[in-house]
């Protein structure tokens, strides 16, 4: 398959109400979203989006309750018209496509996981899953024999004659993830997809999507509030408040540097072993001492912390992969960059 | 003061004009048309006829039979099914079997007709919020006027009859299917048609796999309406020439046969209350795996 398209979006703006367009200049000019819900009654959804993903990569949005991450993946595939600004996927703007065209584009380039499922709840578990292959007008075999591996791939193989009001919310939920890879689009826009799975399964999930994105790159959105769940996956994170993008950058650069105390809040309770890593907190230059171990400057702090308190020398080189020494790192530095910073 | 106490309407001159300009017109529009527009029910009347000589010339056995079937592959449910057979065994001991057949050809056709007409009408309000508010005051006159006044143009058009009699019902008991319609497909949970959207389905697959199947138990709900609404025009109609079980019970008044009357007013009943319970079980299984649960 050629490269998954990159998303682009640009100056997006979204505000909901009868007269929305009356409102965006006074909206760029800083009006804030409780202003404009006074003195106008509209509401503020998204204010000058500009989030670059490129194509192959797992973009996270995350923000609280409210924040406008529905709306904002919602624009992706147009199902929300924007009141001003561009979506670029692959270079052509989504805004601006006919309705011959959007619907090619929505069978062929995306598939969707929603929040609250939005499964057919009149057709069964195996024609809620061809859904998406049965109005491309494939033959049935084809669509069945697609649905049917990933209905065993996301584990609920023996269910495919249920109705959707048979099972459990987290099967529901992993109905839609079935429905929306037997697509195979090369864009995946998954809202909050694993929100109502048990952790065990939670992690099996985002193994089956670190592993479809290592067969098949696609470019993915995920919205989650699990802030675990986003370093995991993300390749890039992007941090919502009230419609507007506070923050965005890799997992690391967000732990390290909170932009403000909302994220900083946000981020004190990550597991920060799994996520730094120990080019950021070894010391440039120097030499280790005899005995030393050597890290990779990629190396996570939890997988230097356990090799150095296994090693007699408390103090690691650190060198890329043509052998060179970047620098040095010790074994306090590593811990006292793994515990949460204090209040 | 005359004004006040009387109250200033229009000089009964003028008013003797308008209603005749407007008779007059009438007349003039039915005979140049009249022809023209029986010709144009002429399928319809010929499909009436059919109908119900089918209903009347199928031995009785036959139609007991088919009547149970499909009693039962509707609502799945014995009760229902004995209730239907023993009421028609009554009906037909009380010698009210060719008439209550002529009904029930009747109220089948005009409810087929209502379904072909009211559904994409309904259909259609759904799509667009203007067009709701222009056929809304249209149904409620439809309702709410009474069915005799619009006898009366049926009847100069198409004179006595089967088809004037049909049309009649029809327009009495369409709205409910066109309401329930437009209502049910509203109702359709948002988000699903999103979902439809969001995998590209263009809007007929999204009417057909969506939209539709999720109204249906709304829309079975119209239906039964109509069935009920039809089945109280039945008097009404054979006033223009409508046989079945309307025309006994007319005769019943005009004569104070209390008893013939009686007794063919419960044929009527009878027939609503099968139409009623086997339609409402059908929508009732229609409705098994549709409500969503778990958010
Ligand atoms: N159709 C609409 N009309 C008016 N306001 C809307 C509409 N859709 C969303 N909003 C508003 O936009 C804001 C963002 O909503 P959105 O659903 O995108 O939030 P979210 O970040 O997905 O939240 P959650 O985590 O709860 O799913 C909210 O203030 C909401 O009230
Ligand atoms: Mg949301």
């Amino acid at each position: 398959m050629a490269d998954a398209p990159a998303i682009e979006i640009r100056s997006l703006y979204k505000i909901f109400g009868p007269h929305a367009h009356q409102h965006v200049a006074a909206v760029k000019d800083g009006m804030s979203k409780t202003e404009l819900n006074h003195q106008t009654g509209h509401v503020l959804g998204l204010k000058d989006i500009n989030i670059a993903m490129p194509g192959g990569s797992i973009q996270v949005i995350m923000g609280l309750s409210g924040s406008g991450k529905s709306t904002l993946i919602r624009h992706i595939n147009r199902l929300i018209d924007p009141t001003a600004g561009e979506v670029l996927v692959g270079g052509v703007d989504v805004v601006k496509m006919g309705s011959d065209e959007l619907r090619e584009f929505r069978r062929h380039q995306t598939a969707m996981v929603f929040q609250k499922f939005a499964l057919l709840p009149h057709r069964t578990v195996l024609d809620n899953t061809v859904y998406g292959l049965e109005i491309q007008g494939l033959p049935r075999a084809t669509q069945v024999a697609a649905a049917m591996r990933w209905i065993e791939r996301v584990g609920l193989k023996g269910f495919e004659g249920k109705y959707p009001n048979q099972l459990s919310g987290g099967m529901q939920q992993r109905v839609g993830l079935a429905r929306a890879l037997t697509n195979d689009a090369p864009i995946l826009l998954m809202d909050e997809a694993f929100s109502a799975l048990d952790p065990l399964i939670r992690m099996d999930m985002q193994s089956v999507l670190l592993d479809l994105q290592k067969e098949i790159r696609k470019t993915i959105v995920f919205i989650t509030h699990d802030l675990d769940e986003a370093l995991r996956l993300g390749d890039r994170i992007a941090i919502l408040r009230d419609g507007e993008v506070i923050q965005q950058g890799t997992g690391q650069q967000i732990v390290l540097n909170p932009a403000d105390d909302y994220i900083a809040k946000f981020v004190r309770e990550v597991n920060r072993g799994r996520v730094v890593e120990v080019v950021s907190v070894m010391t440039p230059g120097g030499e280790a001492p005899k005995g030393a171990i050597t890290l990779a400057p990629l190396d996570t702090l939890e997988q230097a912390a356990r090799r150095l308190s296994e090693s007699t020398v408390k103090t690691a080189r650190v060198a890329g992969a043509d052998g060179a020494t970047l620098g040095t790192v010790k074994l306090e530095a590593i811990v006292a960059a793994m515990v949460k910073p204090v209040d | 003061m005359e004004w006040l106490s009387k109250f200033p309407n229009l000089s009964d001159d003028t008013l003797r004009v308008v209603k005749q300009t407007i008779d007059e017109s009438f007349r003039a529009f039915t005979r140049a048309y009249g022809e023209g527009i029986e010709a144009f029910f002429n399928p319809l009347k010929q499909f009436l006829i059919a109908s119900e000589q089918v209903m009347i010339s199928t031995p009785w056995p036959l139609v007991l039979l088919a009547v149970g079937l499909i009693a039962w592959f509707a609502s799945r449910n014995w009760k229902i099914v004995a209730g239907t057979i023993a009421t028609l065994l009554i009906i037909g001991l009380f010698d009210m079997w060719d008439d209550t057949m002529r009904t029930i050809s009747m109220i089948f056709v005009c409810t087929l007709l209502s379904i072909l007409i009211g559904v994409p009408i309904g259909i259609a309000m759904s799509r667009s919020n203007r067009l709701q508010s222009i056929i809304n005051p249209v149904l409620d006159v439809m309702q709410t006027m009474p069915s005799f006044v619009y006898l009366i143009p049926v009847v100069m058009l198409l004179g006595i009859g089967k088809v004037p009699g049909l049309i009649a019902v029809v327009i009495y008991a369409l709205p409910p299917m066109i309401r329930l319609t437009n209502l049910g497909i509203r109702l359709v949970d948002h988000e699903v048609i999103e979902a439809a959207d969001a995998f590209g389905s263009s809007p007929w697959q999204r009417l057909k796999n969506v939209q539709i199947p999720l109204a249906l138990p709304t829309i079975m709900a119209g239906i039964n309406q109509t069935i009920m609404m039809a089945l109280s025009m039945v008097v009404i109609a054979s006033m223009i020439g409508v046989a079945g079980l309307g025309q006994p019970v007319l005769r019943a008044i005009n004569n104070q046969y209390f008893a013939l009357g009686v007794f063919n007013g419960l044929a009527i009943v009878g027939i609503a209350i099968i139409f009623d319970r086997v339609s409402q079980a059908f929508g009732r299984r229609l409705q098994k795996h549709r409500e969503v649960v778990h958010g």
